[in-house]
C-alpha cells in the first residue's frame, strides 16, 4: 500500500464568472522515502490539488478519494484532519514571511507545536527540541537565533525555520510548494540540499510542487506534468527529460534558455497561452496550443496511458506510444501521425 | 559607444528623528560601477536580491540621481540632468519593468496606454496616433482589435507585450529591461525572450537586460557583468563568463543555477555558500565577497580587488584557475 493514495480528484469553485474546474480528475500514489514532483504553469491545479487533500480550500467542491495509510482524509472532519497536518503530513510554503507569525519568536512557534500536537511536552523540553531542530536546519548559533522575531531572519533563513517546523513531529510526508520560488539562486541551492538531507535522513515520502523544471532535475524520483486540471504526463525524471512523450511536457523542455530541448539559437515556445478554467478547451485540453493536434484531439480527452519505454511512463495523448523523445525523428514521427 | 557608465555610485540615506532629520548611515546600493555599451549590444547584469541591478538601471534611465560618477550617452553627459532637459533623452532610452500587473494602469484602455509616450512628445495624434498604435500592438504579437480592451483582459504575458510596445513607442536607442520576463511562466518566457530578439534586429536596439536567472541572461545577452554587493565583479562575454568564471562568486552563482538536465544536475558539484549576503549599510572591508569566499585571505579583507583584466575583467586577487575545485579546498567556518 502506499502512503498517499490519490484517486480521481476534482476540485471545483463557484464563482460568479461560472464554475472554475480547477482539478478535474487526478489520480498519483507516494511511497515513503520517495520525491514526487508536481510540474505545472500558473493555473494548472498542481497547487490546489494538494491544499484540497489537506483541507486547505474550505471554499471548494471535492469529490474523489486522497487514501493516507487507508485513511480518507477527504472525509475526515476539521478536527480529525488537523490531527494528522502538522504530526503525520506537514506543509513547507512558499513564502516563510507569510507562513511564520510576525509577532512570535520563531522558537516560540516550534515549541507551539509541541504544546498542540503533544500535550505531554514541558516547556524545558519543548524549547530543547526547538532548539535541536533549528541546528539541524543549520541555523547558526540556534540557542540564541531561537528567541529571535521572524524578521531578525534573512528569507533563506525563515525557509529553514519553516523546514525546522515542518519535521518537528516526525511527519510521515512533506508536502513543499514552491518552498525556493521566492529564494535567490545561491540559498535556493542550500535549501534543496537541505530538503534533500533531510529526507533521506528521516525517510520522509515528499511533495514537491514547483513551476521550475530546473529544480525538478535535480531532485524528483517521479514527476507528474499538469495542464488545466489534469495529469499531462507521468514519467522518472530521466524519462521525462529525455523521451517526453506529451507535447506539452515537450513544449516546456524547449521553452527553458540551455535546456536539453533548447540548445543553442532561438527558444521554441508553446504558442498562446493556458486555457480559462471556467472554459476549457473539449477533448484535449492542449490542442488549441499544439503543434501536432488532431482532429480527434477537439473531439474526445485522451486517457493517461503507458506509452514505449514503460516502467510507469505515460502520456495523455492521442499521439503514437512509440512517438517519444526531443529529437528530430521523434519530431518526425509526431508529424506523420498529424498528416496520417 | 551608445552608454558610457563611469563610477557611478548611488548611496540612500539613513535617517533618524522625526523634526530633525539626521543622517545615520548610507545604504551603499550601487558603489562604483563602470562599464559601457555598443550601439546593437546586449549587455547582462545579474546578481542576487540587494546586489544593486535595479537600482543601477534606475540611475542610467534618469530616475534616481546618481551620488557620484558619470553616464554618458552617445557621448553627451546626461548624469543628474534636470527634467526638462533629460527629456530629450527620454525618447532614446526606455525601460520595460518586471511586473506587467503593477507597471500598468488598470483604469486606462491598452491603446491609451501605449500612445502616451507618443502623446507627451508630441509625436503623432488623432488618426494617426491611433493608427501607429495599432502598428505597434501588431509588432509585438497583440491584437490591434483589442485597443480598446483594459489591462485586466489580457494575460501576463500579453501585459508583458504591452510593456514592449509602450517601450518601443518612440523608437528609442536603448532599452533598459528590468527582470521581464521574471513574473512569467517558462512557456510564456520565451516567447517574450524571441520577441526582444526580433525586435533587436528590426530596429537595431541596444539592451541593458537586467535578470537573477542566468541561464535567461546567457541566452539573450552578448556580454554579462555580476554584481555583488554594488560591485560589478566580473564582466566578460556571455559564453566565457560561463565555460571560464574567474570569480569565486560567479563560479559559486554558476554552480547554484538549477539546469533542466537530471545528468547534468547530477555531475554538477554544488559550491555551497555560507551565511547570507551582509547588509549594504556596512558592507564588509576589502573583497566584500571575503567572509563567504572559499578562496579568502588576509589581503581580501585589507585590500579590496579592483576590476582589471586577467583573461577578461575580474575584481579578485586571486581568480579561479581553469580546473580548480571550489568545493574540494576546505570551508572556512563561518
Amino acid at each position: 500500500m502506499s502512503l498517499l493514495e490519490v484517486t480521481d480528484l476534482k476540485v471545483t469553485f463557484p464563482t460568479s464568472d461560472g464554475l472554475v474546474q480547477a482539478v478535474r480528475g487526478l489520480s498519483f500514489t507516494v511511497d515513503r522515502g520517495r520525491t514526487l514532483a508536481i510540474v505545472g504553469e500558473s493555473g494548472s491545479g498542481k497547487t490546489v490539488s494538494t491544499q484540497a487533500i489537506l483541507g486547505l480550500s474550505p471554499r471548494a467542491d471535492i469529490s474523489g478519494t486522497a487514501l493516507f495509510e487507508g485513511v480518507n482524509l477527504l472525509q475526515l472532519d476539521r478536527e480529525q484532519l488537523r490531527r494528522i497536518r502538522g504530526a503525520e503530513i506537514s506543509v513547507v510554503f512558499q513564502d516563510p514571511l507569510t507562513s511564520l507569525h510576525p509577532l512570535y519568536k520563531v522558537g516560540w512557534q516550534i515549541e507551539e507545536l509541541f504544546r498542540v500536537h503533544q500535550p505531554g511536552t514541558g516547556r524545558a523540553e519543548a524549547r530543547k527540541r526547538a532548539i535541536e531542530l533549528l541546528g539541524l536546519v543549520g541555523i547558526p548559533r540556534p540557542d540564541r537565533r531561537v528567541d529571535d522575531y521572524p524578521h531578525q531572519f534573512s528569507g533563506g533563513m525563515r525557509q529553514r525555520a519553516m523546514i525546522a517546523m515542518s519535521l518537528a513531529l516526525n511527519p510521515k510526508l512533506i508536502v513543499a510548494d514552491e518552498p525556493t520560488t521566492a529564494l535567490d539562486a545561491t540559498v535556493q541551492a542550500q535549501i534543496l540540499e537541505l530538503i534533500g538531507r533531510v529526507q533521506a535522513e528521516f525517510d520522509i515520502a515528499l511533495i514537491l510542487i514547483t513551476h521550475d523544471l530546473g529544480v525538478v532535475a535535480g531532485i524528483a524520483d517521479e514527476v507528474l506534468v499538469m495542464y488545466a486540471g489534469l495529469v499531462a504526463e507521468r514519467a522518472d525524471r530521466r524519462t521525462l527529460y529525455y523521451r517526453p512523450h506529451h507535447p506539452y511536457t515537450k513544449g516546456l523542455l524547449e521553452s527553458i534558455p540551455g535546456s536539453t530541448g533548447a540548445r543553442g539559437g532561438r527558444l521554441r515556445p508553446i504558442p498562446g497561452s493556458p486555457p480559462s478554467l471556467i472554459d476549457i478547451p473539449s477533448g484535449c485540453a492542449f490542442h488549441p496550443r499544439c503543434p501536432y493536434a488532431m482532429p480527434v484531439c477537439a473531439a474526445e480527452r485522451p486517457p493517461l496511458a503507458t506509452v514505449t519505454g514503460g516502467g510507469g511512463h505515460a502520456s495523455a495523448c492521442w499521439l503514437p506510444h512509440e512517438a517519444v523523445g526531443l529529437g528530430p525523428e521523434a519530431d518526425a514521427l509526431r508529424l506523420r501521425a498529424k498528416e496520417a | 559607444m551608445l552608454l558610457e557608465v563611469e563610477n557611478v555610485v548611488k548611496h540612500f540615506p539613513i535617517t533618524t528623528g522625526m523634526l530633525v532629520k539626521q543622517t545615520v548611515g548610507h545604504v551603499r546600493a550601487v558603489d562604483g560601477v563602470s562599464f559601457d555599451l555598443s550601439p546593437g549590444e546586449t549587455l547582462g547584469l545579474v546578481g542576487e536580491t540587494g546586489c544593486g541591478k535595479s537600482t543601477l538601471a534606475r540611475c542610467v534611465a534618469g530616475l534616481h540621481p546618481v551620488t557620484s560618477g558619470r553616464v554618458r550617452f552617445d557621448g553627451d553627459d546626461i548624469t543628474n540632468l534636470p527634467r526638462a532637459r533629460m527629456r530629450a533623452y527620454r525618447r532614446d532610452i526606455q525601460v520595460i519593468f518586471q511586473d506587467p500587473y503593477g507597471s500598468l494602469n488598470p483604469r486606462r484602455r491598452v491603446g491609451s496606454i501605449i500612445a502616451d509616450p507618443l502623446v507627451v512628445h508630441r509625436v503623432s495624434r488623432g488618426a494617426e496616433l491611433r493608427r501607429t498604435v495599432q502598428e505597434l500592438m501588431e509588432r509585438v504579437g497583440l491584437n490591434p482589435e483589442h485597443y480598446n480592451r483594459f489591462p485586466a483582459e489580457f494575460s501576463g504575458g500579453q501585459r508583458q507585450r504591452i510593456g514592449v510596445a509602450r517601450a518601443l513607442a518612440l523608437r528609442p536607442r536603448l532599452i533598459i529591461c528590468d527582470e521581464p520576463v521574471s513574473a512569467l511562466d517558462v512557456s510564456i518566457q520565451a516567447q517574450i525572450l524571441n520577441l526582444l530578439k526580433d525586435l533587436q534586429d528590426d530596429f537595431g536596439l541596444t539592451y541593458l537586460f537586467i535578470a537573477h536567472d542566468l541561464s535567461v541572461v546567457r541566452h539573450i545577452s552578448d556580454r554579462i557583468a555580476v554584481m555583488y554587493l554594488g560591485k560589478v565583479v566580473e564582466l566578460a562575454g556571455a559564453d566565457e563568463l560561463h565555460e571560464h568564471p574567474r570569480h569565486p562568486y560567479t563560479n559559486a552563482l554558476l554552480s547554484a543555477t538549477a539546469v533542466a538536465d537530471p545528468d547534468e544536475a547530477g555531475r554538477r558539484r554544488r559550491i555551497i555558500l555560507t551565511g547570507d549576503v551582509p547588509s549594504p549599510i556596512d558592507p564588509p572591508s576589502g573583497c566584500h565577497f571575503h567572509p563567504r569566499c572559499p578562496k579568502a585571505r588576509d589581503r581580501c579583507s585589507a585590500e579590496e580587488p579592483l576590476l582589471v583584466p586577467r583573461d577578461h575583467l575580474v575584481a579578485c586577487h586571486f581568480p579561479v584557475e581553469a580546473g580548480e575545485d571550489l568545493t574540494a579546498s576546505g570551508r572556512r567556518p563561518a
